[in-house]
């Protein structure tokens, strides 16, 4: 086991599920033998406001937050959040990104577009970017709602863990009722 | 057994495996889980009070009962239960106490970032600082053994990051054997009148002292060699980051923060070439370091404002020489690009939103209290003049009308939560209609306390532990304080509002006004009902905009849509409030059909 430390950020709006797919995350890392340490902060952000989690595993970590510029993977559950939360990532770091807008106050309110060309802007600085459809393919593995699942299934396919921690993971974190869609949603992902 | 738990959830671990038998609290973030996890154990009654000063108080019977007892909240509830915390250090306890506060530097969820280390020096107490979950647990089990050990209070403390971060913790069991709790007359040590109180004073000097020297010795308090020419004395997480950053250099990390071991300080900085404190907030280590005459380092090159991060870390050990500036901190490969913001807004459906549209249509001066309904500042609803603490609404537009000019005295309303009003809002009401100061309440009632996560209070009708209790009767409680001009009203009737609130700012006596619809995140069933949703009719709609100036997230702006843009309701979102609605003049809003 190396001494690397590995550095993942799940961005996103309040209400997106973020906190759970860290979990996930999380639990994974454990299962296979690293040490871990998660942080996001809760409070007012709950209220559609922007959502950071930090997750971090190998073996030994200290700080519970990716020193800045130190990140590796950037998982994006929303466009412009994953824009915001760049200046975060490393060079050469990765963008697992979900193709979805969701529209702030002032985009709501019409006093402003929702910003264009998101995607190149990413790409300008990080070419190793996946824009994932997961509604779309969370659709085909049998619920839209497990578009998370699908993401969670493409960080995975970036990451040095054996695909067996994964699924024990899966299955202690979703509810028993929703397991199969979501396994299903998880092996969708990790083709990407 | 290891689980993933955060600081808050290890907390509560801690407390079960120490035995703890009563944990008491008032929500406030970054501390709220911590009781929400100790509800899980059975063995820990576990408890939401109206106020921290209560929450503190019920755990101090619980300790002169005999049995272990936990009080949690958020820094700036130590203020409200700061009255018992310093008289407690003079009797001490029976059962341990321990007395946790939430630091949140950086403001992520407070309105201020006091330190609050401070109010162990000044309240005599122990304070110790975890820097990770594990020892969140451990230390909270520590704690309440030093607490019976030294016949005192102490406080542990975290920080936001401490609280909301998780890692691996090993479990342990519950410890037994403990005495079991029976009432013990005491009154000599518990009655603090003048003649005891003068008798327990030199006691508590004296264990201060004591407890500094025992420091020296305390596993908690760590001297780690090993690069010589750097020393660093941190503790909580900035442990963490030092570490992070400088990974070769000594530290000594302090587990205990008050007091200080002297002894183990002079012994590190004898041993290291250059002394530095790594500390988020005050000097607090720093200037007792200084006092003791040693050389040190501190917030003359680290930033008093804000919390610390790696990265903040790093910038200012390279600006000092410590680390070479090429590896200062990486530098972004993309420049940040300018994006619209995206703060947190009131939810769809909220009965706050038709309350702050029409207190802006009215142009009130108001005073506003600690809630989701501080939100009302907001654009565009921008609502909201004042707002220092909790239940101080009241009190402030007691004062503005005081002095402002009798014309301008109707304009004054003060706004406060349900869960607000009954934690230190009660008093103001009760000063306003003694003192007679014709100003306006709102008491926005939607039945819990929605802002730190949906906890029960005393009007909701349910306890933490979810039994079912009494449902405190606002407009019965308002009368009994004197009010004679009580009022209530359905915040979703635009019209209804705008008209009591008019009536009741015109009136130059007290008067209070009640909304009386739920938060729409609480989950219990029978509270909150989504009604029907609503949609625009793109015909009728004749691009006025009106509609948006409640900020309501179902409402969305559609500029593509005919030749000036419309309006659309997301129909996943819409609760069918109906206020935006009754904003539409054209009758384009209406029920999905």
């Amino acid at each position: 086991m190396s001494d690397q430390v590995t550095n993942i950020l799940l961005v996103g709006v309040g209400g997106q599920g973020i906190l759970l797919a860290s979990e996930i995350l999380s639990e994974t890392f454990m299962l296979a033998g690293f040490d871990v340490k998660k942080s996001e902060i809760h409070g007012m952000s709950q209220r559609g406001g922007s959502v950071v989690s930090h997750v971090r595993y190998g073996k030994e970590v200290f700080s519970p937050i990716v020193p800045e510029g130190e990140g590796d993977i950037l998982f994006g559950f929303e466009l412009m959040e994953t824009c915001r939360s760049l200046p975060l990532l490393k060079k050469g770091g990765k963008v697992v990104v979900n193709d979805l807008c969701i529209a702030p106050p002032s985009v709501l309110m019409g006093q402003e577009p929702y910003p264009e060309g998101l995607v190149d802007r990413i790409r300008a600085g990080f070419p190793d970017v996946l824009l994932v459809d997961g509604q779309q393919l969370a659709t085909e593995a049998g619920n839209p709602r497990a578009a998370n699942t699908v993401l969670l299934g493409a960080v995975s396919k970036r990451l040095d863990i054996a695909e067996e921690f994964w699924l024990a993971a899966l299955e202690k974190m979703v509810p028993k009722k929703a397991f199969a869609v979501n396994l299903k949603a998880f092996l969708l992902g990790r083709e990407l | 057994m290891k689980e993933i738990l955060s600081g808050n959830e290890a907390i509560a671990r801690g407390a079960f495996e120490a035995g703890c038998r009563v944990a008491c609290a008032y929500p406030g973030t970054p501390s709220t889980e911590i009781l929400e996890n100790t509800v899980n154990y059975k063995e820990i009654d576990s408890s939401w009070a109206p106020n921290e000063k209560v929450a503190l108080e019920v755990a101090i019977g619980a300790s002169f009962g005999g049995g272990r007892a936990l009080a949690t909240m958020k820094h700036v509830g130590v203020n409200v239960a700061a009255d018992p915390l310093f008289t407690l250090s003079y009797t001490g306890v029976n059962g341990g106490l321990v007395l946790v506060t939430a630091d949140d530097p950086e403001m992520h969820s407070s309105q201020n970032e006091q330190d609050n280390r401070n109010y162990a020096k000044f309240a005599k107490v122990p304070l110790l600082e975890p820097s990770d979950s594990q020892e969140c647990k451990d230390f909270t089990r520590l704690a309440f053994e030093l607490s019976e050990q030294y016949d005192t209070p102490v406080m542990l403390r975290t920080t936001t990051r401490i609280s909301h971060s998780k890692s691996i913790v090993a479990l342990g069991d519950r410890v037994t054997g403990l005495p079991e709790p029976k009432l013990v007359k005491n009154a000599a040590k518990l009655v603090m009148l003048p003649g005891n109180a003068r008798v327990r004073h030199p006691l508590v000097e004296e264990r201060i002292v004591r407890l500094g020297a025992d420091g020296a010795t305390m596993a908690l308090n760590r001297l780690e060699l090993r690069d010589p020419s750097i020393g660093i004395i941190t503790s909580g997480v900035c442990y963490q980051y030092v570490r992070e950053v400088l990974p070769h250099a000594s530290t000594l990390k302090l587990g205990m923060v008050h007091p200080l071991p002297a002894a183990l300080i002079r012994e590190f900085a004898a041993k290291v070439a250059k002394l530095y404190v790594v500390e988020e907030l005050d000097p607090f280590i720093e200037e007792q370091v200084k006092a003791m005459g040693i050389a040190v380092a501190g917030k003359d090159i680290f930033p008093i404002c804000g919390e610390l991060t790696p990265g903040r870390i790093r910038q200012v050990f390279a600006k000092a020489g410590v680390i070479p500036a090429d590896q200062a901190a990486p530098q972004p490969e993309t420049a940040a690009i300018p994006l619209p913001p995206r703060p947190p807004n009131m939810c769809p459906g909220c009965p706050h939103r038709g309350v702050f549209y029409a207190l802006n249509q009215l142009k009130a001066y108001v005073t506003g209290d600690i809630g989701c309904y501080t939100l009302g500042f907001m654009p565009p609803l921008s609502a909201m003049d004042t707002c220092i603490c909790m239940g101080a609404s009241i009190g402030t537009a007691t004062g503005v009308v005081k002095v402002v000019p009798e014309e301008e005295r109707n304009k004054v309303v003060a706004v406060i939560g349900d869960s607000t009003f009954l934690h230190t809002g009660i008093n103001g009401l009760m000063d306003m209609v003694y003192n007679n100061a014709p100003a306006t309440l709102v008491i926005l009632d939607n039945r819990i306390t929605a802002m730190t996560g949906r906890q029960d209070n005393p009007a909701s009708g349910f306890t933490l532990m979810n039994d079912p209790t009494n449902s405190i009767d606002f407009p019965l409680l308002c009368k009994s304080l004197g009010g004679k001009h009580i009022r209530t009203i359905n915040p979703f009737d635009l019209e209804q509002t705008r008209t009591v609130l008019q009536e009741e700012m015109n009136r130059p006596e007290p008067s209070v006004i009640i909304t009386n619809k739920p938060c729409v995140l609480v989950k219990r069933e029978g509270v909150f009902q989504k009604g029907p949703v609503y949609t625009v009719e793109a015909e009728k709609c004749t691009s006025c905009r009106a509609c948006l100036k409640i900020g309501c997230p179902a409402i969305e702006w559609r500029s593509g849509a005919g030749a000036k843009g419309k309006a659309y309701i997301d129909p996943l979102l819409c609760t069918g409030c109906d206020v935006c609605r009754q904003l539409c003049k054209f009758d384009a809003i209406g029920r999905s059909k």
